[in-house]
């Protein structure tokens, strides 16, 4: 995400937002007619791989599956390298997810066609922060934004990379995390570098009369030892009604997903609540990047 | 005082002779340099020499005249180290080492999720970043993880 300037990042949301109206389905379009996307999934993914495979039928163009790794030659010992290669001759571009950190930039090397990094290892998820900055943009504003960003800040790679990206609109931020999850301070150090506000703190309750966009993320069990601490920080950072009292009522509030129960159900109906359109936002954002990478709009 | 030394370690007629290097780095030096037992002519070194600026190591390659890209990567796991070529006993060309901005193939990336420790056909890439407060940093072209503190322990 750190290739990308705010110009080049503006453009891609512009791309996203005219092709918005085909993403829900409302106009048609053929622009990736003849084409055909491999989506090459080496980990799970339900959200990331649903909206690739909408946003390429969307286009009209045809997705090639790996299917399963297990029944792939994968399984047979061949490298990534060879699939790549491989791949590039079948298919127009490729998306790929790989728990491997630097998979995507080494199929880039190995591929003739473009590839789409669709969340490799435990750094990057480029697709995910178009989406998410996509989503303040219609949902909030980007310019003057006064976001807070809520959960496990230490191992979150989507608030990592959102950090940087919104650094380049001048955002100011404010993270919310219970100490042993506290934003990497290299990060924190940058970013005041660069000028930008930042104020941390462990309570919700300090900040949500504040703030425009509140990134709640999930507090994962697996990062607590104690099963008594995590119980207490899962319910220290939960977002409820009685919290959204305070709140200011434009006040929008964003999750990547899954969630657990970081935001209560009876939040789902406030008009707070952005999330839904946020994971809806995921295909005319994917839909952008894949007309921009096959060159088929401008 | 200087005779003594020369005893240590004697003139080369004709190579090169990497002076200043950091005291406990001449093994390092030939690792990064590639020199393993194959290479066929004579190599000295003294370790933790005693020198004007405290203690030093001296490597000195007999009959082979290194690159300049080569020599360069000395500068990762010592700044300060000179390069002396030698022909016919005589300093022909002295310079200090000036550190590279990319190197590939030299240094193991630390993250051991990182693409270039996998088995696939490729070689660690490194842009190399130097700052007052952090010295010497090689940041990995696939996964962006950053090695400062422990290079030389992770030369290939």
């Amino acid at each position: 995400m750190k290739d990308f300037s705010r110009e080049e990042i503006d453009y891609v949301l512009d791309a996203a937002e005219k092709l918005e109206p085909v993403a829900r389905g409302e106009e048609r379009s053929r622009l990736l007619d003849g084409k055909i996307v491999s989506l090459l999934f080496f980990e799970p993914s339900t959200r990331t791989r649903l909206s690739f495979e909408v946003a390429t039928r969307r286009l009209g163009g045809q997705v090639l599956n790996l299917g399963s790794v297990e029944a792939s030659s994968v399984m047979k010992g061949e490298n990534l390298a060879d699939t790549i290669r491989v791949i590039s001759k079948y298919a127009d571009l490729i998306v790929l997810r790989h728990p491997l950190d630097g998979s995507a930039q080494m199929a880039a090397e190995f591929a003739t066609v473009p590839v789409i990094n669709g969340g490799d290892g435990s750094v990057h998820h480029p697709t995910q922060t178009f989406l998410d900055l996509y989503t303040i943009r219609r949902e909030s504003h980007l310019e003057g934004l006064k976001i807070a960003m809520a959960g496990d800040l230490k191992y979150g790679r989507t608030v990592h990379s959102l950090c940087h990206a919104l650094s380049l609109y001048g955002a100011e931020m404010t993270f919310v995390s219970p100490p042993e999850l506290r934003m990497p301070p290299e990060i924190v150090r940058s970013l005041r570098k660069q000028k930008i506000r930042v104020k941390e703190t462990d309570s919700l309750e300090d900040i949500i009369g504040d703030v425009d966009v509140l990134y709640m993320t999930r507090v994962q069990r697996e990062r607590f030892p104690d099963p008594d601490e995590y119980e207490k920080v899962k319910n220290s950072l939960r977002v409820t009604g009685d919290l959204l009292k305070a709140a200011d009522p434009d006040l929008k509030i964003l999750h990547p997903l899954p969630r657990v129960n970081e935001i209560s159900p009876e939040v789902d109906e406030t008009p707070h609540a952005r999330y839904f359109e946020q994971a809806f936002y995921g295909v005319p954002v994917r839909m952008a990047l894949l007309a921009l990478a096959m060159g088929v709009i401008e | 005082m200087n005779e003594k030394r020369d005893l240590k370690i004697q003139a080369i007629e004709n190579g090169t002779v990497i002076d200043h290097v950091k005291a406990g780095q001449a093994l390092n030096v030939l690792r990064i340099l590639g020199i393993s037992s194959a290479f066929r002519e004579t190599i000295s070194f003294v370790m933790n020499a005693p020198g004007a600026r405290g203690k030093k190591d001296v490597v000195k390659i007999e009959g082979k005249e290194l690159s300049v890209e080569e020599l360069n990567r000395i500068a990762l796991i010592s700044p300060k180290a000179t390069i002396n070529i030698i022909r016919d006993f005589e300093v022909v060309q002295k310079n200090d080492v000036v550190l590279p901005s990319y190197v590939e193939g030299v240094v193991r990336c630390t993250n051991s999720k990182c693409i270039s420790n996998s088995s696939e056909p490729i070689k660690s890439k490194f842009s190399v970043l130097q700052s007052e407060e952090e010295g010497v940093s090689l940041h990995c072209l696939y996964c962006e993880h950053v090695i400062s503190e422990e290079i030389a322990e992770n030369l290939l």
